[in-house]
């Protein structure tokens, strides 16, 4: 059972990796799709609009100065079909958020996922037929 | 032999008014390559905008209804993200592989020069696109089926087709009452469409007369405006319709490319919700502000 477990949480992650450059409906130029940051931080703003939705979150580096971030999901459309709403985030939400940063630097990034407060996570990348490991709870067809 | 000159002229004649002379049943072969139709897992369920649940995906029946005959009407479903086409037109992709490229003239390869799309193989930052539709220009035929094809609404008449696409929420019309293209007609976005049913379930479509300041696709690839595009739309049961669709534009290309080779839809029930897909001047301008500017170093930070 451990060892399948293993076997399922290994094909997660290479899916995961695999997404990566697969990003449905935004070019990536501008982002460093070698790299992953993890942001905890709180949700000042949730737009849920075209031509991507933007999320606000406040964070603090290091040295404990407040950091301030812009990360982007696809369309509310895609989104939707992925479970997303435009009342997914409201302001002071304690959240996790990994994102494919920008190449210049800037608090910029493009959503992974998130991790709410309480556990729930929201995948902000499609998961293809053809990867999708045929072990795990995906739906029925 | 004075006959044999009357019947030659009246056939070269036929041949130049006859809009769909060639009744291809068959969308033309698809290219060399198959790019592989990856088809995302959407959740079991998806919320409309009442927010009514539906299958995230459609159950096709065990033993699908035949197709109707002469029937493409109702409301089609490519999935999350087969119609997306990011890269480009899903049956030629501009993902750095020279051979997945159109067959370019010298001019069509000077005009693609000029395009700067923020996708795909030629990609530059977003701050730097001249993508038309950043502008808030509408993407016209065929980038409507190119680039974030939909659940798509077919609405039959007897003498027209109308097809409403949700990315922008756009329509066309397709003329089904047997008229010719008009002459030197002024531009259009979309252009002017004449379709025929060339067997009981394909309604093959030709569309001229579209302005050529819209890409093709989202890759850039640019048009004349002599550009050609049939559309080949096969009901394949009851529950299944498929698109092709095929550029002919001699300027630009040397010969007529596959865009699209049977991109399957789905049926949705009549009273599906199609949520809206609009890219708004003012929300644009508000993501440049806020994101694409900085991202691409052409804010003032």
């Amino acid at each position: 059972m451990a060892q399948k477990c293993l076997t399922i949480v290994a094909l997660v992650a290479a899916i995961a990796v695999a997404c990566v450059p697969a990003l449905a409906h935004h070019g990536a130029a501008a982002y460093d799709t070698s790299k992953t940051v993890t942001i905890k931080g709180t949700v000042k703003q949730w737009n849920w609009t075209n031509p991507h939705c933007l999320l606000f979150v406040d964070t603090t580096d290091d040295a404990g100065q407040p950091v301030h971030w812009i990360v982007e999901t696809q369309n509310p459309l895609s989104m939707s079909n992925l479970g997303w709403s435009g009342e997914s985030f409201k302001p002071g939400d304690h959240i996790t958020v990994r994102v494919t940063p920008a190449k210049n630097g800037r608090p910029i990034g493009l959503v992974m996922d998130v991790v709410l407060a309480n556990g729930q996570k929201l995948n902000a990348r499609n998961i293809f037929a053809d990867e999708e490991p045929k072990t795990d709870a995906s739906p029925k067809q | 032999m004075r006959m044999s000159r009357i019947v030659g002229k009246a056939v070269i004649v036929a041949f130049l008014a006859a809009p769909l002379l060639h009744s291809q049943v068959e969308p033309p072969p698809p290219p060399d390559f198959i790019p592989p139709l990856r088809v995302a897992v959407p959740p079991a369920t998806v919320q409309d905008g009442w927010h009514r649940p539906f299958p995230g995906v459609v159950v096709q029946p065990a033993k699908p209804a035949p197709a109707p005959r002469h029937d493409i009407g109702g409301t089609w479903d490519p999935g999350p993200t087969s119609g997306i086409q990011i890269q480009g037109a899903a049956a030629r992709p501009d993902d750095g592989n020279p051979a997945h490229q159109p067959p370019y003239t010298p001019l069509g390869l000077e005009t693609l020069s000029h395009t700067k799309p923020s996708a795909a193989a030629r990609s530059v930052l977003p701050g730097e696109t001249n993508d038309p539709i950043v502008l808030g220009d509408p993407q016209g035929m065929p980038r409507e089926e190119l680039y974030e094809l939909r659940v798509t609404q077919i609405v039959q008449y007897p003498e027209k087709v109308l097809v409403l696409y949700t990315y922008g929420r756009v329509w066309r019309v397709i003329w089904t009452d047997g008229r010719d293209f008009p002459k030197n007609p002024e531009p259009r976005w979309f252009g002017y469409s004449i379709g025929k049913w060339v067997n009981d379930t394909t309604l093959l479509v030709e569309t001229r007369g579209v302005d050529d300041r819209t890409w093709i696709d989202r890759a850039g690839r640019p048009h004349s405006a002599d550009m050609r595009v049939l559309e080949w739309f096969h009901r394949v049961d009851q529950n299944r319709l498929e698109l092709s669709l095929e550029i002919d534009d001699p300027k630009m290309y040397t010969k007529p490319w596959t865009a699209l080779y049977k991109l399957p839809f789905a049926l949705r029930p009549p009273d599906f919700d199609v949520r809206e897909m609009i890219y708004a001047p003012s929300d644009v301008e508000e993501y440049n502000r806020l994101l694409a500017n900085p991202v691409s170093d052409k804010d003032s930070h």
